[in-house]
């Protein structure tokens, strides 16, 4: 009977939820001029809290409740620290460093992607559709992940009522419904009342645990008792090199991440550009500290892994009531949907300013790109739909190893973006060679190991360098290859440096 | 428009401020103050003067290294 009102509510929760969504969506509708650029940058009309929060609930939803209370349970609380150096300060540089030249580079010349605008700094149609093909690469796969874990949330939520299959496709058509209407503007407006939900709901739930246990001092005593080696920093997993690689290559991915790089083109004003830059590593400090430190303290009580495999919701349910563990699993899961929609009005939008434009419709007129976005929503989410039905096992390894992917594309994007030296062969040598450098190290197996991929033996390739992770070696080797080459080669005619070197450049 | 003087002395400060977000002098540390670990109050701390720095940044420092986008 409990267990029954228990899904109830459960269900009750992720209905309100999609319904707010939908709701949020038709008002943005009404607001929505018919033109590509307000359809994916709500015509670079965001302000600081709606940007903020849009960028946050797109980036790091599902992981804040699921993924990092996992580390911090299994290897300790030091992950904080690496979410700290990663988003609270490199990501917060960054934000300057590529963000706000991004901004002023595109507000000056109407970019909406990153293609767009390295394909129009160097001349070059192939380097627009190479960035845009790169990430959609990698951006695939990461959809495909959210709705194997939205899908499997609400099948284990509900006890198998709603069988997978079920659960993403309801998950999916909702979002195809909001995201096709309302574009950026409704995408930003749902993600900014998750945001707000998911802080109160990690607050929530660090004070109840923390009250019941008998206070922060009790809760660490516990894993002083049972795990003396998670206060102490290092250690386990904790090397210097493994927690710099992490921090390092995932704060460079986030940022060539489509659904927060394009973000660096929306906001209203410089002055939200600042605001947003000053907030984010309170943020970052306000959601991680309690998420994490929750994951650390329920291995000091020796709260046991539940079968879904994440331990907030089995901490929650052993000292929360059943109607708040509920309120804070589905709010998880709602997030994983807040990062999806976001991914799909990308990569939507990077097919079709950078691959469909350019190479089969060059003279669509703005209303017929606006269509072609929106049917390239639904498109997109459909097969990635459809491919999670199969979760095929190589589309879960480019999925999970997608960070790294993406973060091989920065350094050739911030040299060019710094240095109007750089030519269209260093950037394409930086990008391909980077790319080839990190697929290679990620997809084969360990050194000395080999493995069978359709009749042919791939021999192990080594995956770390003296501790450092493949991903921060292959940026290396990108860096190296956008200036080596860069400096060997001539400009091409079609090259226009004052594109990003701005207007009063001489 | 921003100096060589202020471009340099920001891109140091922007550097201090990652370089000591992870306290690398409390490795191996675990001595626990009111209930967290010293490193964790460290990590607190140092947020919150991330913010303070983003924020002196956005008045005094904006516009460095943008070349001719900075005038």
């Amino acid at each position: 009977m409990i267990l029954q009102s228990a899904v109830s509510i459960q269900i009750g929760i992720v209905v309100a939820y999609l319904l707010l969504a939908l709701g949020v969506g038709l008002v943005a509708y009404r607001l929505t001029d018919r033109t590509a650029e307000d359809y994916y940058l709500a015509s670079r009309t965001l302000g600081t809290v709606v940007l903020l929060f849009t960028t946050f609930a797109t980036l790091l939803s599902a992981f804040t409740f699921f993924a990092g209370p996992n580390i911090a349970y299994g290897n300790g609380p030091e992950w904080i620290l690496v979410m700290g150096l990663m988003d609270g300060v490199i990501f917060g540089v960054l934000w300057y460093v590529v963000g706000y030249k991004q901004w002023l580079v595109g507000k000056a010349h109407g970019y909406v992607t990153l293609g767009e605008m390295l394909g129009d700094r160097f001349g070059s149609p192939l380097l627009r559709g190479l960035v845009a093909g790169v990430s959609l690469f990698w951006l695939f796969p990461y959809v495909m992940l959210q709705q194997v874990g939205a899908g499997g949330a609400l099948s284990a939520l509900t006890e198998g009522a709603v069988p997978y299959w079920a659960g993403a496709g309801l998950i999916t058509g909702f979002m195809i419904v909001y995201v096709v209407l309302s574009g950026m503007r409704g995408v930003a407006w749902t993600d900014t009342l998750q945001g707000l939900f998911m802080l109160t709901m990690v607050w929530a739930a660090f004070v109840w645990v923390l009250s019941a246990v008998g206070g922060v001092g009790a809760a660490t005593d516990a894993i002083a008792s049972s795990n003396p080696e998670f206060l102490s920093l290092g250690g386990g997993v904790y090397s210097p090199q493994w927690m710099l690689s992490q921090a390092i290559g995932i704060a460079f991915g986030v940022a060539m991440f489509p659904q927060v790089n394009q973000r660096f083109f929306v906001a209203d004003s410089e002055k939200v550009l600042k605001r947003t830059m000053a907030l984010w590593p309170i943020v970052v400090l306000l959601l991680f500290v309690p998420a994490f430190m929750l994951g650390a303290w329920a291995a000091g009580l020796g709260v046991p892994m539940p079968e879904s495999g994440n331990i907030l919701p089995g901490l929650l349910a052993e000292y929360t009531p059943t109607w708040f563990a509920a309120l804070v699993v589905a709010g998880a899961m709602a997030a994983m949907m807040s990062s999806s929609d976001s991914m799909l009005l990308s990569g939507s939008s990077y097919f079709t300013r950078d691959l469909y434009r350019p190479f089969v419709n060059a003279d669509a007129s703005e209303r017929r790109e606006d269509l072609i976005a929106r049917i390239g929503v639904a498109v997109f989410a459909t097969l990635a739909f459809l491919a999670s039905l199969y979760n095929p096992p190589s589309l879960f390894v480019i999925g999970d190893t997608a960070f790294g992917g993406f973060a091989q594309l920065a350094p050739p994007v911030i040299v060019a973006l710094y240095w109007s030296r750089t030519t269209l062969w260093g950037m394409l040598a930086g990008i391909l060679g980077s790319q080839l450098f990190y697929t290679v190290t990620t997809f084969t197996p360990p050194a000395g190991e080999t493995t069978t991929v359709l009749g042919v033996v791939v021999p192990g390739v080594m995956e770390t360098f003296g501790g450092w992770s493949s991903s921060v070696v292959g940026m290396v080797v990108g860096l190296v290859l956008v200036v080596g080459v860069s400096l060997v080669t001539d400009a091409s005619v079609a090259e226009r440096p004052s594109v990003l070197a701005g207007p009063t450049d001489d | 428009m921003p100096n060589r003087t202020s471009s340099f002395a920001w891109g140091v400060i922007l550097f201090v401020l990652m370089a000591l977000a992870i306290p690398w002098f409390l490795w191996d540390r675990s001595a626990v103050v009111a209930g967290l670990p010293v490193w964790l109050w460290w990590h607190i701390g140092w947020m919150v003067l991330a913010s303070v720095v983003f924020a002196v940044f956005t008045r005094r420092g904006w516009g460095v290294w943008m070349g001719g986008w900075s005038a």
